[in-house]
């Protein structure tokens, strides 16, 4: 990076103590919100988490915790079975395969958005149209694009000499499969989100560069690139929590299978909480997948020093 | 000029929804009905007061009336409501897909509904845990018994059985005379279906015999079929390895993997299994009778149905919803009468009947004659015939575990990744290591 | 250098098509499934052309519900939702972004923690809380949860944060106090992600489904997705109804869309605006 690093030494100008009182008003909406809607639901599930209530008992009835408490039991039984280090395992290999395609694509989406060629605000919407469609049906669609004797896909694959595989039914491609659809629904949304840091960005570089004769790909990766680092960021973090918490396309299109192939976390959680009505036990769960992504995000927040660009 | 636009477009929200935020608490009493004649309204959480003259609302929340029937229950709750003025049903109809999950918040958030529906599977997480209340004093002798005695929990009622479904064979009569097979007969067993579909297999690669998933569902009937069963008599073990069930399953099984006259999960090629007999490609099928509906539209060739063979015994499959109390209601003797009503009276059974919902679960199948005069199947009387070998799910606490466990195994198994013995064995031991019975 | 150009124009619109067709291609499937009659929905190959093409699931769609009602209570909540998470997210990330105050990169820590949160585990002891509050049956309950949106909240921050400091600095030796600097110089350069915000803040509010069911027990406050819930039946769904009112659902969504694509080219503008 080179012409915004003029303006360091304003920050120094301001003191420390008075900061607060500015800031308050503008962070106290969020504030009170962040009390109600996250932090007591995260501490009352934090000591569900302790109990073996079936989550059909009311919690409010007086004396339930004391009933119910069983220590940390759930928190051992979970790290004690197969399961949960198999759904540990699917998480991370849906991650590996994801988060480097679905960057490409919506990089490729954001590109595409963002050159002034004809006809670009109807690609706009196509493009996040994707987004716009219900999980329902796309996952329907998909299952008859996916199957191996019929589906469009084989059928293509066919015709360059290839035999396809047996997709969401089998074990070693459902999750690949998975990926494929996931990357397809999500592309037009951080394609978006990349397209508006990519238009934010000060249009004087751009100029300065042609003045120095560099050619759009040229300006790409010298410029908008960089500048994009704080959107991409956010993309890269967002996708990876988003990751984390994978559930409906593997609800509806695998339901966990074949044979625990396509079993994650929150899929887990919603079946012990919901299905097998043991809500303590999911809790534990969730604490769980909490600290795992706490501790994924806290190594990227580390992390972007390294190369994420701010503009002060 | 655009950003003050948006800002004072923020603004305005901000203030209307305050508006908002302080006036809808108090619009609690307001009887309304809206365009369709169903009654609406107010979500009495108890508060209304039952005081004589005035009706007394009961809210009911189900999902069998989604997908199509909102009408038909609607034209009940009317009929009801002539019959009984001093009491209003308010209905809730909420998709089957999350149904479950929006009621057990709503129970654990002590804000149930009076009254609710619930399927077999969950019946019984709900009873054994104390949620439900016995129903009394209202006549349920109309109803069925071996479906009344699926909602029974030591000895009380909790739950009525207010809908019926139940599985029959269906199969593709062409085919049959194609392969030269005479027709299926009530005296079928099990070996003459498996005779007759290797038959129809023959007649083409496309081609199969019959399509039974390899499911818990399908399992727990077939079992007992060979005489077995998943768990002891009074349940408090699983026998899911038994010699019984073990050549169940290898029968199932060794008609994908051996003979194939059932296709694979490849062969199949994601096409759904009503579709597969649809397009005529499929022999016979065992499925429940609300496919009778959709064969009628979609088949161009002729089927009929016949009570599902057996082996060493018959066994039918049947699917029930029923209505339960909940405790904290108000009104507990006029939830009684509104779910005995509709569980068991005439009226109700006609509405239904006329819709073409599912059955209604009565003994008395005089009332149900208007639905043997639709054709097809020719063979209707199969629905009715089927009844007398009805087996009742091994209805436990855990009975979505113990499903989702045995469903898994038995999948493995039907792909050929594991034996129908290493199936069974481990699905005995995930589900003693997982559940703790009686 | 002409050839060139034409070669890239050619090489730039076979890429953007072929990424058309592909994501176009379930949503033309949804079109001609609305289309179909009940018998025809799932057959494979897939009919793409329907045989017989009626106006019935949209017949139906319609007639179900009171679907102007739907509608309203539909848009109501999501303007509002909308509004409020524009505007509170913007506050806080401006906060975070632009002012410097104590404990500001823990209490932002903890604000990203949240999101990390899986809503399954939270949804009973959420509803127990509001329903203790006495929300429950408000539009209130439903819009409530906008004023805290981390995603959204970080998604600023990451923009406002590319905002010269010098811009500021300006304003505030032209004597302009600290709300004047987010109101006249940080929210106009925060357009374009504001108007991506606005979309998916819209499209997520519009969709959801699970929690307006459970804070909404009266039919006249009904959503649109919790009415269209009701097409799912326990053995059958209507398919052609259900694509004919997600098609429905969807058009205000590309409506906003296409509104709010509009302040990408002011936010070009913006953009342009020389330190």
């Amino acid at each position: 990076m080179n012409t915004n690093t003029m303006t360091r030494q304003k920050k120094k100008g301001k003191k420390r103590g008075s900061g607060l009182l500015v800031a308050s008003p503008f962070l106290l909406p969020s504030l009170i919100g962040l009390l109600i809607f996250s932090l007591m639901p995260l501490i009352i599930s934090g000591l569900i988490s302790l109990t073996d209530w079936n989550g059909l008992d009311q919690l409010t009835k007086p004396g339930f915790f004391q009933e119910h408490f069983i220590g940390l039991e759930n928190y051992k039984t979970i790290l004690s079975t197969p399961e949960f280090w198999n759904t540990l395992g699917n998480t991370a290999e849906y991650i590996i395969l994801y988060i480097p395609s679905m960057l490409a694509a919506s990089l490729l989406v954001a590109y595409l958005l963002s050159r002034p060629r004809k006809g670009i605000g109807t690609f706009r919407v196509v493009y996040y149209i994707p987004v716009l469609t219900s999980w329902v049906a796309a996952s329907l669609i998909w299952k008859s694009v996916l199957a191996p004797q019929y589906g469009a896909m084989n059928g293509i694959l066919e015709f360059f000499g290839i035999q396809g595989p047996g997709w969401l039914l089998d074990e070693d491609w459902a999750m690949p499969a998975i990926v494929l659809v996931s990357v397809w629904k999500d592309m037009g949304f951080f394609g978006l989100i990349l397209l508006s840091g990519i238009v934010g960005i000060n249009k004087t570089y751009y100029e300065a560069a042609e003045i120095d004769g560099a050619n759009g790909w040229t300006r790409f990766v010298k410029i908008t690139l960089p500048l994009l680092t704080p959107s991409l960021f956010y993309v890269v973090v967002v996708a990876m929590i988003n990751s984390f918490q994978l559930f409906p396309q593997v609800m509806i299109m695998t339901g966990g299978g074949p044979n625990k192939a396509t079993e994650v976390m929150v899929e887990r959680i919603y079946q012990y909480g919901f299905r097998y009505y043991r809500m303590g036990y999911a809790a534990a769960f969730s604490w769980l997948l909490f600290v795992i992504i706490m501790a994924f995000t806290a190594i990227q927040m580390k992390g972007q020093k390294r190369w994420v660009h701010y503009d002060d | 000029m655009k950003k003050t636009k948006l800002f004072s477009l923020i603004a305005l929200v901000l203030a209307m929804l305050m508006v908002f935020a302080a006036c809808t608490p108090k619009t609690d009493d307001g009887k309304e009905t809206s365009n369709d004649g169903t009654t609406t309204g107010q979500n009495t959480e108890g508060q209304t007061e039952g005081t004589t003259g005035e009706p007394v609302t009961i809210t009911y929340c189900n999902f069998n009336a989604s997908g199509g029937n909102e009408e038909t229950l609607a034209k009940m709750v009317e009929a009801f409501e002539a019959e009984h003025p001093n009491i209003k049903v308010d209905v809730e109809t909420i998709g089957f897909d999350d149904y479950f999950t929006q009621m057990q918040t709503r129970v654990a958030g002590g804000t149930a509904p009076d009254c609710y529906e619930l399927n077999i599977e969950n019946f019984a997480a709900y009873a054994n845990k104390g949620l439900l209340e016995e129903i009394t004093g209202v006549d349920v002798s109309g109803l069925n018994e071996t479906t009344l005695s699926a909602f029974n929990v030591d000895g009380k009622q909790y739950g009525l059985p207010e809908s019926f479904s139940n599985v029959v064979l269906v199969y593709n009569k062409d085919l049959f005379d194609q392969a030269g097979v005479a027709y299926p007969t009530d005296d079928w067993t099990q070996d003459d279906l498996q005779a007759a579909a290797e038959k129809i297999r023959a007649l083409g690669d496309d081609i199969y015999g019959i399509w039974q998933p390899i499911t818990y569902n399908e399992f727990f009937k077939v079992v007992a079929q060979y005489g077995g069963s998943l768990l002891n008599e009074d349940k408090t073990a699983f026998t899911i390895n038994s010699p019984e069930n073990l050549k169940a399953a290898q029968v199932l099984v060794d008609r994908v993997l051996v003979s194939n006259v059932q296709p694979n999960a490849v062969q199949q090629g994601g096409m759904g299994d009503w579709d597969m007999f649809m397009s005529g490609r499929l022999g016979m099928i065992p499925t429940g009778i609300w496919a009778f509906q959709t064969f009628t539209e979609g088949c161009d060739f002729a089927w009929d149905i016949v009570v599902e063979p057996g082996s060493t015994q018959k066994a039918t499959h049947f699917f029930s919803n029923c209505v339960v109390m909940n405790p904290e209601t108000q009104h507990p003797e006029e939830v009684a009468t509104w779910l005995a009503w509709l569980a068991s009276s005439t009226t109700s059974a006609d509405i239904r009947l006329e819709a073409g919902w599912d059955l209604p679960a009565l003994k008395d199948l005089n009332a149900l004659s208007s639905y043997l005069e639709v054709t097809p199947p020719d063979n209707r009387e199969a629905v009715f015939e089927s009844l007398d070998y009805l087996v009742m799910p091994p209805v436990i606490e855990d009975y979505a575990l113990m499903s989702d466990i045995i469903g898994q195994k038995l999948a493995a198994a039907a792909e050929g990744s594991i034996t129908v013995q290493e199936a069974l064995d481990q699905a005995q031991a995930e589900c003693e290591a997982q559940i703790k019975l009686g | 250098m002409t050839t060139k150009k034409r070669v890239g124009t050619v090489f730039f619109y076979g890429v953007a098509i072929l990424l058309a067709v592909i994501a176009l291609i379930p949503f033309l499937w949804m079109i001609s499934t609305s289309f179909k009659s009940r018998g025809a929905l799932m057959s494979i190959p897939i009919e793409w052309i329907p045989e017989n093409p009626t106006w019935d699931a949209y017949i139906k769609v319609f007639s179900k519900f009171p679907f102007a009602k739907t509608i309203a209570n539909s848009l109501f909540i999501s303007v509002s939702y909308t509004a409020i998470t524009l505007l509170s997210a913007a506050m806080a990330a401006f906060a975070f972004a632009k002012l410097r105050f104590t404990g500001s990169r823990v209490i932002f820590g903890g604000y990203l923690a949240t999101m990390m949160i899986p809503t399954q585990v939270t949804m009973i002891p959420l509803f127990v809380i509001m329903t203790k509050l006495g929300l429950k049956d408000t539009y209130a309950s439903v819009i409530m949860p906008s004023i805290f949106r981390p995603f959204a909240i970080f998604l600023l921050v990451q923009q406002m944060r590319t905002i010269p400091e010098d811009l500021l600095a300006a304003a505030r030796i032209d004597g302009a106090g600290v709300f004047q600097v987010f109101r006249k110089i940080a929210l106009p350069l925060c357009i374009p992600s504001l108007a991506t915000l606005s979309i998916t803040t819209f499209m997520e509010s519009w969709n959801d489904y699970l929690w307006p069911l459970l804070m909404l027990g009266d039919k006249d406050k009904m959503t649109l997705p919790i009415a269209l819930s009701t097409l799912n039946g326990q053995y059958a769904t209507e398919y052609n109804v259900l694509m004919a009112g997600s098609l429905i659902s969807m058009v205000p969504i590309i409506v906003i869309y296409i509104i709010a694509q509009r302040q990408f080219k002011s936010g070009m503008m913006a953009g342009g605006i020389k330190g």
